[in-house]
């Protein structure tokens, strides 16, 4: 048992990465990770969601009727969300001002679909609970990283803490603007997969063309 | 008048929903291999956004907002809490609605659009944009323009990613960037692009 715990709750965090391999939950992975507070929020909301919501599907899977089961998962999904939501607004105001609207978003975010339909529509409630947990963390890993990269570097500071003086205030690093804006978290997530897909060689996607080689290299030389 | 020409532009262009706030981009990424099937889930995206968008301005001034129960007689509540639920089943029942419309008057279009339109009840571009309707208070005409404002951007992006992925077969990607990690690159480049309008106010 202790083992099948362990391979449910750590299998998605590398092996199987809902952003990196299955491709879920990319748009709040972007969007949020500026910051490693709003990065850090968003991971604990997204985690207690994917996780409460996969048991509860999970407990009530034998009474849900096959053709509008998407229609319950959302309604799970979206009745946590609220409560998250409204969690934050009371105990986080600042932060759930900066998330803005991609709290709500968690519902529509792939990954509780996902493996809602994939896990716990199959499986008992102890299990879901788990895999929830486990991708939850897996998505938390990507998101923690680029928020680490994005802000260090970006403004030289984590969690609002001076780690690298900025030269504005009279210190030796000249932060990245770049990594501030919106478009760096696509390049930092493009060479985690990178990264990730060169360790672990089975997961490299087939390219659908070869390119032919016309000419041998070292003829053209001679 | 003006207004709402700027509006237009500033949803398709500098607040594009999938390069600047990254919404939808489950799709935006799993649909754009080829330029025909993206130019489809565009349409569809258009056409459900343009809908759903006003509906839900509707749903929040007159049934949600605080003191909106007025004309019910009830005017101390605040339902905005249940926003959320409210604006999910308006989207999937609006999607339900235009299939069986399409199926039964217009077979030729539910063909071409049929598979997309339950992948647009899951799509946070859609719902993103209604709450961004409600957090900015868009009035109704607002959120109209809105709604086809940024169903357009999406589609648009869509279509330029499709195009640049098409492109892209030619070119010889190393191993571990191929597939996924080459395209979340390419919509990198391309957000950069749109970046030129950030700022822009109209």
């Amino acid at each position: 048992m202790a083992q099948s715990v362990r391979k449910i709750l750590f299998t998605p965090v590398v092996n199987e990465n809902p952003i990196t391999l299955q491709v879920l939950g990319i748009c709040s992975a972007l969007a949020v990770t500026s910051k490693v507070s709003t990065a850090l929020t968003m991971c604990i909301a997204l985690t207690l969601v994917v996780a409460c919501s996969s048991m509860l599907i999970s407990l009530i899977r034998h009474y849900i009727p096959t053709n509008i089961r998407i229609i319950i998962q959302m309604t799970i999904a979206a009745s946590l969300v609220i409560v998250v939501d409204q969690f934050l607004r009371a105990f986080a105001y600042e932060v759930s001002r900066e998330l803005s609207v991609f709290v709500s978003l968690i519902v529509t975010n792939c990954i509780v679909m996902g493996r809602a339909e994939a896990f716990a529509m199959k499986n008992p409630p102890w299990p879901s609970f788990l895999d929830g947990l486990g991708n939850g963390l897996g998505y938390s890993a990507i998101l923690l990283i680029v928020g680490i990269i994005r802000e260090l570097f970006g403004s030289g500071s984590l969690l609002g803490v001076t780690i690298l003086p900025l030269i504005r205030d009279g210190g030796w690093y000249e932060p990245n603007g770049l990594l501030l804006l919106p478009p760096s978290a696509f390049f930092l997530i493009g060479l985690i997969i990178w990264g990730v897909r060169s360790w672990k060689t089975n997961q490299v996607e087939q390219p659908e063309f070869r390119i032919q080689q016309t000419h041998n290299p070292t003829e053209i030389i001679r | 008048m003006n207004s709402l020409a700027g509006l237009f532009i500033t949803a398709v262009f500098v607040e594009n929903l999938a390069l600047t706030f990254f919404l939808g981009m489950c799709t935006f990424l799993a649909i754009s291999k080829k330029i025909e099937v993206a130019f489809g889930m565009g349409i569809a995206v258009i056409v459900v956004q343009t809908l759903t968008v006003p509906i839900n301005n509707l749903v929040y001034q007159y049934l949600l907002r605080d003191g909106a129960l007025v004309w019910a007689g009830l005017a101390e509540i605040d339902l905005t809490f249940l926003g959320l639920v409210s604006y999910l089943g308006v989207i999937a029942a609006i999607v339900q609605i235009l299939e069986m419309f399409l199926d039964r008057f217009m077979p030729a279009l539910h063909s071409a659009l049929g598979i997309y339109l339950p992948l647009i009840a899951v799509n946070c571009a859609i719902l993103g944009g209604s709450l961004f309707m409600v957090e900015r208070d868009y009035n109704f005409t607002e959120s109209l323009v809105y709604g086809l404002g940024s169903g357009f951007g999406w589609a648009l992006a869509i279509v330029a990613l499709a195009g640049v992925r098409e492109r892209l077969k030619y070119s010889d990607v190393p191993d571990g960037l191929q597939g996924l990690g080459i395209t979340f690159i390419s919509a990198g480049l391309m957000a950069m692009g749109f970046m030129a309008f950030s700022g822009i106010r109209l």
